[in-house]
């Protein structure tokens, strides 16, 4: 009978992945943001081959239709609409306020959620549908407890 | 199939209390119901409990622990803030099936203070504040606001509903707060999320809600004079739609809940005499009015404006207070509205009675999703 050295293994390689992403650069926000630490970060949807759904992150089935391991991986615009939204003035301690939560359709399909920045904070100034862009950037200066900066997405107003 | 019916009902009187147990405040409202049937825990059948904090924690045996350990069947459950409403429908389940006669259901729950919401979780750093918001206010002011861009719906008119409903808790003796809130006081109140204010917001307590179900047998045996009949229970969960799964869709699991319960139910939404609906934001009911079909769509601001579901209006909304001002202890509102609605069919809401109530019903939302719908009738 071996010794089943495979958690060991993972442990290893784990230590060895997470030093060199702090030496590299910062980790994403979520796994669906690819490309960070590279001038070229994007969003990555999931594309359902048969109905057309678009999800965020991996997955193997579509909760549109059903179908199974029809999922490919597409790259989602930096072009979108805001859906809806709503300007946060009480958060969880610690967390600074007042924030745009803004509900945004990415053309060409994908509908994400996050901060709309570069705007007054203000309902009269903030329209529905209005045209945003993608942008990324430095996580609020948000670390992990091993230390790594992480790269977000935000909204802003398009140009 | 036999008819279900509701023998006794009742709920403690909704508020804080952190000297008492999850169990002994179930086991509170417990009693009151089989008090109000005129039953003893030992006629019981089975318990169906509802409660979100202590899922995992035996409530409903530990419950029996406070009054009677006879040793029948327990279920414990939890679907959000739909819980209550859920534990109801199994018990209605099984004495519909003819599995059970004699059943009794409890929804319980004990808050702490403060925000509800999920902050991202998971690994990494908080997404709150970074990626959005998940905070419960939030997530209903940005279903609000969904309806200001279809329909143009106004902060004043989500304000309203918590006038409202404030205005009937002063008529609810049972209600955590029994406060008038003028509309300046609603709409100036600390804005926590746009459009929701604190006032907009419903109010964490401690609350226990219980009802005894039985079969028509039972029922006969027992005396029809004040039973409540069930015409519809029903549960769906959210259907697949675009922005679902970053924008909670509370709007076509309610839709899809009440075209069933209309069926089964055999009515339509202008049969109804009273709502008890998940108020959970002021947002929320503007909603509601629309899924549930008390108007066409686009019409639920003029309903608030004009006062039709204020009580003495055309379709009376939330007569209790609602979760904005009775309160909302998660797993047991879905059985406290049902008690409200089943206390109006009997005759016996006081100064908030709705006068010739024959139909009400009661709807309550689970963000994740779930839907749960009662369609109660007034017997004799």
């Amino acid at each position: 009978m071996g010794f089943n050295l495979e958690p060991f293994a993972t442990y290893l390689i784990g230590e060895i992945m997470s030093e060199e992403a702090a030496a590299t650069g910062p980790l994403p926000v979520v796994d669906w943001l690819k490309g960070a630490g590279t001038d070229d970060p994007y969003l990555e949807g999931h594309k359902c081959g048969e109905c057309g759904a678009v999800f965020l992150g991996e997955r193997d089935n579509c909760s549109s239709c059903g179908a199974r391991d029809k999922m490919s991986p597409t790259r989602l615009s930096t072009k979108g609409k805001l859906y809806s939204y709503s300007i946060v003035h009480r958060s969880f301690p610690g967390i600074e306020v007042p924030y745009i939560s803004a509900i945004v359709d990415l053309e060409g399909g994908g509908t994400v959620k996050g901060n709309l920045i570069n705007i007054d904070p203000d309902p009269a100034k903030i329209e529905f549908d209005m045209p945003v862009e993608v942008v990324f950037d430095d996580a609020l200066g948000r670390k992990d407890r091993d230390g790594n900066s992480y790269i977000s997405y935000f909204f802003q107003p398009a140009a | 199939m036999s008819d279900v019916y509701i023998m006794g009902v009742d709920m403690i009187k909704f508020g804080r209390f952190p000297e008492k147990t999850v169990p002994q405040l179930g086991a509170t409202a417990a009693l009151m119901a089989l008090d109000d049937a005129g039953l003893k825990i030992q006629d019981m059948q089975a318990l169906y409990c509802g409660n979100l904090g202590q899922a995992s924690a035996m409530v409903g045996q530990r419950i029996l622990q406070e009054i009677g350990q006879t040793g029948i069947g327990v279920v414990n459950c939890a679907n959000a803030c739909a819980t209550g409403a859920t534990a109801f429908r199994e018990a209605w389940m099984s004495v519909k099936a003819g599995v059970n006669d004699v059943v009794l259901a409890v929804g319980v729950e004990q808050m702490g203070k403060g925000l509800l919401g999920g902050s991202g979780g998971g690994t990494g750093i908080p997404k709150e504040g970074l990626l959005g918001s998940g905070t419960m206010p939030a997530v209903f002011a940005e279903a609000g606001m969904e309806h200001a861009r279809q329909y143009g719906t106004t902060f004043e008119q989500f304000a309203k509903v918590s006038v409202k409903n404030h205005h009937h808790s002063t008529l609810n003796p049972k209600a955590m707060y029994q406060i008038e809130t003028p509309l300046e006081t609603v709409m100036n109140a600390e804005m926590i999320s746009y459009p929701n204010t604190k006032l907009m917001c419903s109010v964490n307590v401690d609350g226990a809600a219980a009802a005894v179900l039985v079969s028509e047998k039972k029922a006969r045996e027992l005396g029809m004079d004040r039973a409540v009949r069930v015409k519809a229970s029903v549960l769906t969960s959210d259907p697949y739609s675009d922005r679902d799964l970053v924008m909670p869709n509370v709007n076509d699991v309610t839709r899809r809940a009440a075209s069933q319960a209309y069926e089964m139910a055999g009515c339509g939404p202008e049969d109804i005499d009273l709502v008890e609906l998940h108020d959970c934001f002021a947002t929320a009911e503007i909603l509601h009015y629309e899924n549930l079909g008390l108007c066409k769509d686009g019409e639920a601001g003029r309903m608030i404006d004009e006062g039709e579901t204020a009580l003495g209006g055309r379709i009376p909304v939330n007569v209790s207070g609602g979760l904005l001002s009775k309160g909302h202890p998660l797993g047991a509102t879905g059985i406290a509205n049902i008690y409200e609605v089943a206390t109006h069919l009997r005759g016996e809401a006081d100064k908030r009675q709705v006068g010739g109530a024959k139909l009400g019903m009661t709807h309550v939302i689970g963000l994740g999703s779930a839907c749960g719908i009662h369609i109660l009738e007034k017997v004799a």
